[in-house]
């Protein structure tokens, strides 16, 4: 009995997850909350069982993630047993860094790209997990499962290293630093069949329910709290929407949707067949910017 | 909150199976176009981006405005596809079936690294050619690499059929030239499928241009072919250990993925090289314990015995164990822009292990064009080699061509960290067991007691006139009048005589420096 390509990609991530936890000095698992997070902490658990993965969680806050993701983050952290490690860019904090004043591409930068150089400098972390997927962009296709960065965290095309059957090669020079992605060979659909089928806890914001909203340069923008300036002539209405990925929220558009479970979610998935990053303000800055952040050291 | 299970959800019930493939082909051969058609056909290219795709066709496409399928592959910009060295791309599809993963590898220079790179994840091998050159230098040598790569199945696409009118005639020529230098690879199955990738003929559905071709389509085929997998060929259990799973004292587990045949609680197992037996207990999982595991599936076992097992170690059925030896042959891609070197030491990782190896003679290296085998010293980037390797220790292996988890290596350059080479293990040389060391009466430590001295080796190394003989002779003097026996191996003295026949290559500083080690070596003995 061959093995389903579901329960080869689990194995395979657990395999890696295991790698970096035998090899690695300090190693840590980069937590956004998100569903991918989730299917990756998910397997961090399974890889270790019946101990708690070997490594705390890391999530660089940026001030501005809904409301029901920290929910779940310290919900998630209470249930695993491990240690979460919250980083919020002190410069950021002192400047009121937000994408309203200071637009999306500065707030990103600030809180998220230098957030993380820090705190994997602060706390000396050598190898960092991150959930990204090679099918999530088109720049993506060539990255490797461990990606080299060197001491200033920049991602060296020249510097990367062949990756021949399951053997990776973790050694490193001093200063240099490896993230490493596990779920590297998942599509978006292989994630969203995994956490149904394993009943992994989601923020219900990927789930529709009337939200106050307002239509803002072409994107449905919640409005979570009262931090959020209203333009001339907005008025949030209640809508019913969902979101395909999650991320600050100023910065999230959602989809009008009334799918409020996974298999309805897959459907209008398949029927609208729109990419899961459109939703992100972020990507749609200068063309390849998604590239260019990667270069930088945003994930 | 979790989420729910409800009636309507066949779409996320399905399992699929999955097929790993690569695809090679020359520049221009058509590659991405098919790549493309096998994308879009599957139906994993969102709306949006195919509105892109058609507008990108318009402005920049090579098709007078029609689709050009080939640029949905285009990923990394330009400038910074140039600088990139290990040149693989995996895409992704799937059928109702199957999921598909493509390493894609290009077919520039930096072919051999790349492409057996690609090929060793893959089930399955599509090369390309074009239907009005045939088969080419390059056809042969990418179904040569792909089949040293232990690739069972080679799928050779004859592309561009619309330029030669769809003719059966040429089709059969080039399948029959194929097939004929094909058989010297050993491949288990070849199909041979004929092809235009802009126009989609045969790509997902048969074609009517071809009424005279009764095989499946390229889809048909990926969807339901049945690899011949290397990885099955060995049917007993090979663990490699992990990562020891010990959160108390109460709990001690190996945990590892299962890379040949299957394991149940009870099962008596052999740890290797140590050669222990024990029984296993347990297989646990989160989702609680299971009766069986097998290739493939990421385990814990635990074990009926306190006995010793660490990371590196192999758990295999007890009475079909792996060989266990520290001298080998095998085949070495060479990866790296320095080149190896005969008698320079490498760390290779075989399954979970490190071990030091040094390579001894390089038998020959292999004309990849050709599959000559012509006599050298050293292998260059991207060149290939059959050579032996001495390790540091005895470790537990498989010929590659039985498995290619247990005797699939890389070679790691200890200074720079880089992936330098990979291998593929053929088997072991007996020399060490036969060749018993002599045992001797008068040893070491008997022979530094009546000296009343510890024996030790100074190195100096430096550039060249930074003052090494000069220390060296100071040293050597001071110790001497401190009535120490010493000796001063100086390497340009050392030149006159045992090195006499080294110049100054690479290859023979390493030799040189192998030379005055084994010499030191033999002094500090004695
Ligand atoms: N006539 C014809 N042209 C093709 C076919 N497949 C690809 N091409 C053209 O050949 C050129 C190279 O194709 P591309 O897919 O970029 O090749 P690659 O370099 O192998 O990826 C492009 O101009 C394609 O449009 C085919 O089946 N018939």
């Amino acid at each position: 009995m061959s093995l389903t390509h579901l329960e080869l990609l689990e194995a395979e991530a657990i395999q890696i997850m295991r790698e970096v936890a035998a090899e690695a000095e300090k190693p840590v698992m980069l937590y956004s909350i998100g569903k991918d997070s989730g299917a990756m902490l998910h397997l961090a658990r399974k890889a270790f069982y019946p101990a708690p993965p070997p490594f705390p969680l890391l999530h660089v806050d940026t001030t501005w993630k809904f409301r029901e993701m920290y929910e779940l983050r310290d919900r998630m952290a209470k249930e695993t047993g491990m240690e979460l490690l919250v980083h919020k860019n002190p410069e950021a904090v002192a400047k009121g860094i937000n994408p309203f004043t200071h637009g999306s591409a500065v707030h990103t930068d600030v809180w998220k790209t230098e957030g993380l150089k820090q705190a994997l400098d602060k706390y000396g972390f050598d190898v960092a997990f991150g959930g990204a997927r090679r099918d999530e962009e088109k720049s993506r296709a060539k990255e490797r499962v461990f990606s080299f960065r060197s001491a200033q965290h920049r991602w060296d095309p020249k510097n990367q290293r062949p990756e021949l059957w399951k053997l990776y090669n973790t050694r490193k020079q001093k200063g240099e630093s490896i993230r490493v992605f596990p779920l590297s060979n998942w599509t978006e659909m292989d994630v969203w069949q995994y956490i149904y089928l394993e009943g992994i806890p989601l923020v219900p914001l990927y789930f529709a329910a009337e939200r106050p909203v307002v239509k803002r340069d072409g994107a449905l923008i919640m409005v979570d709290d009262d931090r959020m300036p209203l333009r001339d002539g907005e008025t949030p209405e209640m809508k019913s929407i969902r979101f395909r990925t999650l991320g600050c929220y100023p910065l999230t558009g959602a989809v009008e949707s009334t799918a409020n479970t996974l298999p309805g979610i897959i459907r209008e998935m398949q029927q609208a067949k729109v990419s899961e990053r459109q939703g992100r303000v972020i990507d749609h800055d200068a063309p390849s910017s998604m590239e260019q952040k990667k270069q930088e050291g945003y994930f | 909150m979790r989420p729910q299970r409800t009636a309507d959800d066949a779409d996320l019930r399905v399992t699929k199976s999955l097929l790993r493939f690569n695809t090679c082909g020359s520049v221009d051969d058509g590659k991405s176009t098919l790549i493309g058609r096998l994308l879009v056909g599957s139906g994993v290219i969102p709306t949006d981006q195919m509105a892109a795709l058609e507008a990108d066709s318009k402005r920049v496409g090579t098709r007078g405005g029609e689709l050009d399928y080939a640029l949905l592959l285009d990923g990394l910009s330009a400038e910074r596809e140039q600088g990139i060295t290990i040149d693989v791309s995996y895409r992704f599809f799937a059928t109702e079936k199957r999921k598909f993963i493509v390493a894609d590898t290009p077919g520039h220079e930096q072919y051999t690294r790349n492409m057996v790179t690609g090929a060793s994840t893959s089930d399955l091998s599509i090369i390309l050619t074009d239907s009005r050159k045939g088969v080419l230098t390059q056809t042969r040598r990418h179904s040569y690499l792909v089949s040293l790569l232990g690739i069972r199945h080679a799928v050779l696409v004859i592309n561009k059929m619309d330029l030669v009118d769809y003719s059966q005639d040429v089709f059969q020529a080039i399948e029959a030239d194929y097939r004929k230098f094909a058989e010297q690879l050993g491949f288990g199955a070849i199909t041979v499928i004929p092809v235009s990738a802009v126009n989609g003929d045969n790509v997902i559905e048969r074609s009517t241009r071809t009424p005279w071709y009764q095989g499946p389509s390229l889809m048909e085929l990926l969807d339901t072919v049945e690899v011949d997998d290397a990885r099955q060929r060995l049917d007993a259990l090979r663990l490699p250990v992990q990562w020891v799973n010990r959160p108390n004292l109460d709990f001690r587990g190996f945990s590892g993925t299962i890379v040949a045949g299957t394991v149940r609680p009870g099962d008596e197992v052999r740890i290797q090289p140590s050669g222990k037996v024990t029984k296993v207990s347990k297989i646990v999982t989160m989702d609680g314990p299971l009766e069986s595991a097998t290739v493939g599936q990421a385990v814990t076992l635990t074990l009926a015995d306190e006995v010793d097992v660490s990371r590196g170690d192999l758990i295999v059925k007890a009475d079909s164990p792996a060989e266990v030896a520290n001298q080998f042959e095998a085949t070495v891609v060479w990866m790296n822009e320095a080149p190896l070197l005969r008698g320079r030491s490498y760390l290779m990782k075989i399954g979970t292990k490190v071990v030091t190896a040094t390579i001894s003679p390089i038998k020959h290296k292999v004309n990849v064009n050709t599959l000559e085998e012509i006599a050298t010293s050293t292998l260059a980037l991207n060149e290939i080699g059959v050579c032996n390797l001495e390790l540091d220790r005895q470790i537990a292996f498989d010929p590659y061509k039985v498995n290619r988890d247990t005797g699939g290596f890389i070679l790691i350059d200890r200074m720079t960290n880089d992936t330098v080479g990979a291998g593929m293990l053929h088997f072991a040389l007996r020399r060490a067991q036969n060749v018993h060391w002599q045992a001797q009466d008068v040893n070491k430590a008997a022979r530094a007691a009546i000296k009343g001295q510890k024996p030790c080796l100074l190195w100096y190394t430096g550039l060249s006139g930074a003052g090494k003989s000069t220390i060296a002779n100071l040293v050597d003097k001071r110790l001497h009048s401190m009535n120490r026996h010493t000796y001063l191996l100086d390497g340009d003295n050392v030149r006159h005589g045992l090195n006499k026949d080294l110049g100054f290559t690479a290859a023979d500083r390493v030799e040189n420096i192998r030379r005055i080690s084994e010499v030191a070596k033999l002094m500090v003995d004695a």
